[in-house]
């Protein structure tokens, strides 16, 4: 049953005042309902170096009700399946394991061990809130900017690649569930890491975390942001359930009824943006259009 | 008394590991250290090792994995070398500074490049200053035993430990090994006390960002900053030496054997010139001092088994007597010299009666190094010191 009304999510709040995130911190919003699906005292948390070990505060004091087990910033897939192992070993069961990383730990220093995890079936799930940079460290390019966007690292020229397609790459590990999400879209979220908690083996999620001081827009529109990444097909939501892809929420919507936005509407609020190239941002768009497109075809090809 | 075996070094670290009934293995294969990894394998694929055996894509993530699983109440091991055991190196800090007793096995092997997989301590002594007790074994009982003695130190300290010894040298040779009896170990080492706190209530942050200056928790009870958890580790890692000699001493109780705590000595009573030296050279060491000894010369071998800590009152104690104190190791501080003899003249600058001390790279890479040629060597020294002088290499 899909969550559509706020009244339905838990009251409990995993995440107390006193977090060291930025204001409008798509990292907090994701993670206050990614912890709202999980159950209270039962959840272990994998951390590497990252904007999540700021969130979590500074020893000796720290705002969330988890376990957390931070761990080196390439580690988080092997620290969550030593977490699982150690565990089993020791009789202590239904806990949920949860690895929190960026897309600098997924996408780069982390993928080796995140691969591993996952070839391996490791019982966890690994939920990627992707920001789009080095944001924790000023906003340095990561193998998911995206295209056209200035970064600390490249500065003068913006990045000249297209984003990874992490998906793909965690798609070809077989997985039974795989998840995108977003803070804009916290229903939704919410029954995509609830649904994922009762599966069994690897799971990844992973949902696009607007970041206000590295993309550069108001903290007040974090939600808004989050809504054009969606409405403009930069990022789609679906899961992929055993295989079978279906899109969700707001982008099963645009489906039924069509697209809206375009890539220009979505990037003209963000000062990362503010040099790309005519021919960047129709690059961008024509990369939005034909994932959106596969996306499309997926979902119908998989729901007839 | 246990079980007389024909067994390897590799073989004998296996089977401490299924007799400390380690509950997760992580580790990745690499020589020479591969065949501790594929027989743990079988005794948990056929049931006989009740453990969760994580089959790790690299050395990094096997120590970071171990570390994980040690966090959450489990005793662990995993075993590398060389290269596999450089690639570790940001987990070996993050392990102590975690304060987890993992116990990992680490077959000496040179480092790349060039690629060599025969043995020297390279790999191990560059790992020095990480936080881990270094302990170097002399043959493949030792490595037997000191992995269970490992386990309990380990364990009662909460500081991790690598137990060394040489790369085919021991790690490939089989010789009679006294196999313990799985209830002896048991008593000797019961089973490891859950330190978790993880009981399905209690949030915990751990190893979160840590400021510079003590800061107090939210009942205003002031908590350590970083530098005194590095004090810590430091004071615990140096008060260890008591806990090995301890640990040494009750091994003997159950199982009659000692391996002389973090140094023994071999005719060190009345020698008057010392050869120092760690690992299997230390014990060929204790051939050329027999023929040292057969041609009127009163030398004796200070065997380091202790590395870090480093034993540096138990050394200066046996070197004081002596004339001359003669160093082999087979590792580098590329820029100066090796890292044993550095250490040892260190610890003798506070001694009153300071003997003359040559030392000796020897042995890289494999290189052969024979008694007679150690005891060539030591005679060389026994006329007038021989500044860090490499052995058996040709300009």
């Amino acid at each position: 049953m899909a969550t559509t009304s706020v009244k339905q999510l838990p009251k409990t709040e995993m995440i107390l005042p006193g977090t060291r995130s930025c204001a409008g911190c798509g990292l907090m919003l994701t993670y206050r309902h990614a912890l709202k699906a999980l159950d209270e005292g039962k959840t272990i948390v994998a951390v590497p170096a990252s904007c999540m070990t700021v969130l979590h505060g500074v020893y000796p004091i720290t705002p969330v009700k988890v376990v957390c087990i931070n761990n080196p910033f390439a580690a988080t897939g092997a620290a969550a399946s030593g977490i699982v192992a150690g565990l089993k070993a020791t009789g202590k069961s239904d806990y949920t394991v949860v690895a929190f990383a960026g897309d600098g730990g997924t996408y780069d220093i982390g993928i080796q061990a995140l691969s591993g995890a996952l070839e391996r079936g490791v019982n966890f799930i690994y939920i990627c809130y992707d920001n789009e940079g080095y944001m924790n460290t000023g906003t340095q390019r990561s193998s998911a900017s995206p295209l056209g966007a200035v970064t600390s690292t490249t500065p003068i020229l913006s990045k000249l690649q297209h984003k990874k397609d992490m998906i793909r790459i965690v798609e070809a590990h077989d997985l039974p569930y795989i998840a995108t999400g977003s803070p804009a879209f916290p229903f939704d979220l919410f029954d995509k890491v609830k649904y994922a908690k009762d599966v069994l083996g690897s799971r990844y999620i992973e949902v696009h975390a607007p970041c206000p001081p590295g993309w550069g827009f108001p903290n007040k529109d974090l939600v808004k942001m989050g809504k054009l990444a969606v409405e403009s097909g930069i990022h789609v939501l679906f899961e992929i359930r055993e295989g079978r892809f279906s899109l969700t929420s707001r982008s099963l919507a645009m489906a039924k009824k069509g697209r809206k936005m375009n890539v220009s509407d979505y990037i003209k609020g963000q000062t990362r943006f503010k040099k790309i190239s005519g021919a960047h941002l129709a690059q961008l768009q024509e990369f939005t259009d034909k994932k959106w497109n596969e996306s499309l075809e997926r979902h119908f090809r998989d729901n007839p | 008394m246990g079980q007389i075996e024909i067994i390897t070094a590799n073989t004998a670290a296996a089977i401490a590991a299924k007799l400390c009934r380690v509950q997760v293995i992580s580790a990745y294969p690499i020589t020479p250290q591969t065949p501790v990894t594929e027989e743990l394998a079988a005794m948990v694929e056929s049931g006989d090792l009740k453990a969760e055996y994580i089959t790790v894509e690299s050395e990094h993530s096997a120590l970071a994995s171990v570390v994980a699983a040690s966090q959450v109440g489990a005793r662990v091991f995993t075993a590398t070398s060389a290269n596999g055991l450089l690639y570790m190196h940001e987990m070996l800090h993050w392990a102590a500074g975690s304060r987890v007793p993992i116990v990992m096995a680490c077959v000496n092997r040179g480092v790349g490049a060039p690629w060599t997989i025969l043995n020297d301590q390279q790999d191990t002594i560059a790992q020095r200053d990480t936080g881990w007790i270094q302990m170097y074994c002399r043959n493949s009982q030792e490595v037997i035993d000191t992995m269970i003695q490992a386990y309990r130190i380990a364990e009662q300290i909460q500081i991790p430990i690598m137990v060394c010894y040489d790369g085919f040298i021991l790690s490939h040779a089989s010789t009679p090994v006294d196999v313990p009896f799985q209830d002896e170990v048991d008593r000797f080492l019961p089973s490891l006390e859950d330190r978790s706190g993880i009981d399905g209530k209690t949030p915990m942050n751990v190893n979160p960002l840590i400021l510079s200056d003590p800061r107090p928790d939210a009942n205003g009870v002031l908590m350590p900053g970083y530098m005194e958890f590095r004090y810590r580790l430091q004071q615990d890692i140096l008060g260890s030496l008591e806990a090995i000699q301890s640990v040494d001493s009750e091994f003997q109780d159950t199982f009659g054997r000692s391996w002389g705590g973090s140094v023994w000595g071999y005719h060190m009573d009345d020698a008057e010139h010392a050869i120092v030296s760690m690992g299997s050279l230390a014990s060929e060491c204790t051939v050329a001092v027999d023929q040292l000894r057969s041609e009127g010369i009163k030398a004796g071998v200070v065997g380091v088994r202790v590395y870090r800590p480093f034993p540096s009152s138990q050394i200066v104690e046996l070197l004081s007597g002596v004339r001359t104190a003669t160093f082999f190791e087979k590792d580098v501080s590329y820029g100066y010299q090796g890292a044993l003899a550095m250490d040892a003249k260190a610890a003798m600058y506070e001694s009153k009666s300071r003997p003359e001390i040559s030392s000796y790279v020897v042995g890289l890479g494999g290189r052969d190094v024979r008694p007679e040629q150690l005891a060539e060597a030591t005679l060389k020294c026994v006329k007038g010191p021989v500044q860090h002088c490499w052995l058996n290499v040709s300009g």
